[in-house]
């Protein structure tokens, strides 16, 4: 059996910029879901999710030991803060973006609610 | 010997130091800074007052007030923090020289006279103004080179480290102020006279970069930027603490805030700062060492105490990175709201109009950007799809090197209000300079630093 769930439920991020280039870790709260999380989040399909947004090549680093991954968005900024016309220069809330998408969990949830 | 022992930081009780942040950005909190000195036992309070944006605002200033082009907070923050630091014994380093760190530091001595601190001594460190060294045929790290960007070079600033910051720290003085230092630097370099640490070292030099790395943002390791009601609740965020960390002779740490402020440190809050701008969590590059933070170990020590440690490292890079910023002409944004029924359809009349009115009629080529706020803004570009509402702002934006053309921009916004939709009203519009920026490198021998001491 298998649920479909937003990262929202499962995971928190942070989004960070350095110029042109967006980055949003994202920690996965529960083992057991990591690594379903680590198989649907790629970077093919961060790229195909915001084809507009995310100009550049897209990068996925696993820090398994603390559930989390760190999704580096090239040419994701429309030029950086210094240069973007978006009210959010900094990305800042491209976590929410990320948070938004949804993977396929196998088990039986037992996500917490805290 | 009784000042070598003050130098090192041996006049606390027991062997770990005690580093507060507080200030995490040039316009960061000042009270709770203020708590940090009065009850966090702290050596060292470091204030972090610099941005890409800030520091070639400070160049700005410095142009047209050779007295100006310091961190504009400099004097409250001194005029508020000094005395305490005083009382406690806790010195006080801080990169809100920006442009102009002697003048940062005559001020400070003056602020210091003015408020009977007789004998306050203050060294300042400057070098990290690289201008003499970049010249038109310098690369850009970003491709092509200085010369082929269309805009004015307004400041070159080589993010300085531990080794120019450490001569400055050594002089004993109570306050030490600086222009661009790399930010985790800023706390290595008192870990480094405190312990002894080697030049290196790197596993130790790692260890202390990563707590520099998670308190250089101040409250973003003690539940500032994490909050989300329902879902990360934080406890009286509205009196959030900045953070303290305790660090031991090996290079592991303890990070938590003041008991009795208000936010959380928790795994979760220093998980989330450890990766903020990090781009490759194995190579966290800084003038001191090449950081590796992908084995860090974060474990729970109690109530709002978390334990790091973990850090590994490689040595530093031979050169140094610099910031260059060019002029990036004006920034202008203007909007006007529409709220009830229909709002939505008006809000985008008005957008269509504007967009006539702006590249057709007046026929202007800067770029431009519409947003509808409450429906499709902030994501707008993401393709996220919008919702339906009732309150809707329209936002206007664009960037031109000709102040008329965004001055034309707000005129054409605010005139939505008697030429546009029904019922369109809350007109703002601002105009803001604006600066571009790219990096390029330099040798780490070509940069030479120098350290003056001031005394009250």
């Amino acid at each position: 059996m298998s649920r479909r769930m937003r990262l929202w439920d499962i995971a928190h991020a942070r989004a960070g910029d350095k110029g042109d280039t967006s980055n949003v870790s994202v920690w996965v709260e529960d083992a057991t879901h990591y690594a379903a999380v680590l198989r649907q989040i790629t970077p093919e399909r961060i790229r195909a999710e915001f084809p507009r947004l995310v100009q550049g090549p897209v990068e996925i680093h696993p820090v398994p030991h603390l559930l989390g991954l760190d999704i580096v968005m090239h040419r994701a900024l429309e030029g950086g803060v210094n240069s973007s016309l978006n009210l959010d220069g900094h990305g800042k809330s491209w976590s929410y973006l990320i948070l938004r998408l949804e993977v396929e969990i196998d088990e039986p949830s037992k996500t917490r609610c805290r | 010997m009784e000042a070598l022992r003050r130098l090192q930081g041996e006049n606390r009780q027991g062997s770990r130091c005690r580093i507060g942040c507080g200030a995490g950005f040039s316009s960061d909190r000042l009270g709770p800074a203020v708590d940090l000195v009065a009850e966090g036992g702290l050596d060292w309070l470091v204030l972090e007052c610099i941005g890409e944006r800030t520091m070639a605002f400070g160049h700005r200033d410095r142009r047209r007030d050779p007295g100006a082009g310091y961190n504009p907070l400099l004097e409250p923050r001194m005029r508020t923090l000094l005395p305490l630091c005083r009382r406690h014994g806790t010195r006080l380093l801080s990169n809100m020289g920006v442009a102009n760190p002697r003048r940062a530091a005559e001020r400070t001595v003056e602020i210091a006279r003015e408020l009977g601190l007789q004998g306050l001594t203050v060294a300042w460190l400057e070098g990290d103004d690289v201008t003499g060294l970049v010249g038109p045929e310098t690369p850009l790290a970003e491709g092509g080179t200085v010369g082929e960007r269309e805009n004015r070079l307004l400041a070159a600033n080589a993010y300085l480290g531990i080794e120019h910051l450490l001569p400055a720290l050594t002089t004993g003085a109570d306050v030490v102020l600086t222009g661009r230092v790399a930010d985790p630097s800023l706390f290595l370099a008192p870990l480094v006279l405190r312990f002894g640490w080697e030049s290196h070292d790197w596993e130790r030099l790692a260890g202390g970069t990563l707590v520099g790395h998670l308190l250089e943002c101040g409250m973003q390791v003690t539940g500032g930027y994490f909050a989300d009601p329902g879902r990360k609740e934080v406890p009286d965020l509205a009196r959030c603490g900045y953070p303290i960390a305790e660090v031991a002779a090996d290079g592991s740490a303890v990070v938590t805030k003041l008991e009795r402020a208000g936010g959380l440190v928790s795994t979760e809050t220093v998980k989330e700062q450890l990766l903020y701008e990090v781009q490759d969590p194995a190579a966290y590059i800084t003038p001191d060492v090449i950081a590796d933070f992908s084995k860090v170990v974060i474990e729970p020590d109690g109530p709002d105490r978390v334990g790091v440690r973990g850090a590994a490292g490689r040595p530093r890079p031979e050169r140094l990175k610099v910031t260059l910023a060019f002029d990036g002409g004006y920034l202008g944004e203007a909007g006007v709201s529409y709220a009830g029924i229909n709002a939505l359809a008006r809000a985008e009349l008005a957008r269509e109009i504007l967009r006539e009115r702006l590249t057709r009629i007046h026929g202007l080529h800067c770029p431009l950007r519409f947003d509808l706020i409450g429906v499709d803004s902030l994501h707008g570009t993401a393709g996220v799809a919008p919702v339906r509402t009732e309150d809707v702002r329209l936002r206007v934006a664009c960037r031109s090197p000709r102040r008329e053309e965004v001055e034309l921009v707000l005129w054409e916004t605010e005139a939505m209000l008697t030429c546009g939709p029904a019922g369109g009203g809350g007109f703002r519009g601002r105009i803001a300079e604006s600066v571009s920026t790219a990096s390029c490198f330099v040798p780490r021998d070509a940069v030479h630093c120098r350290v003056e001491v001031l005394e009250a």
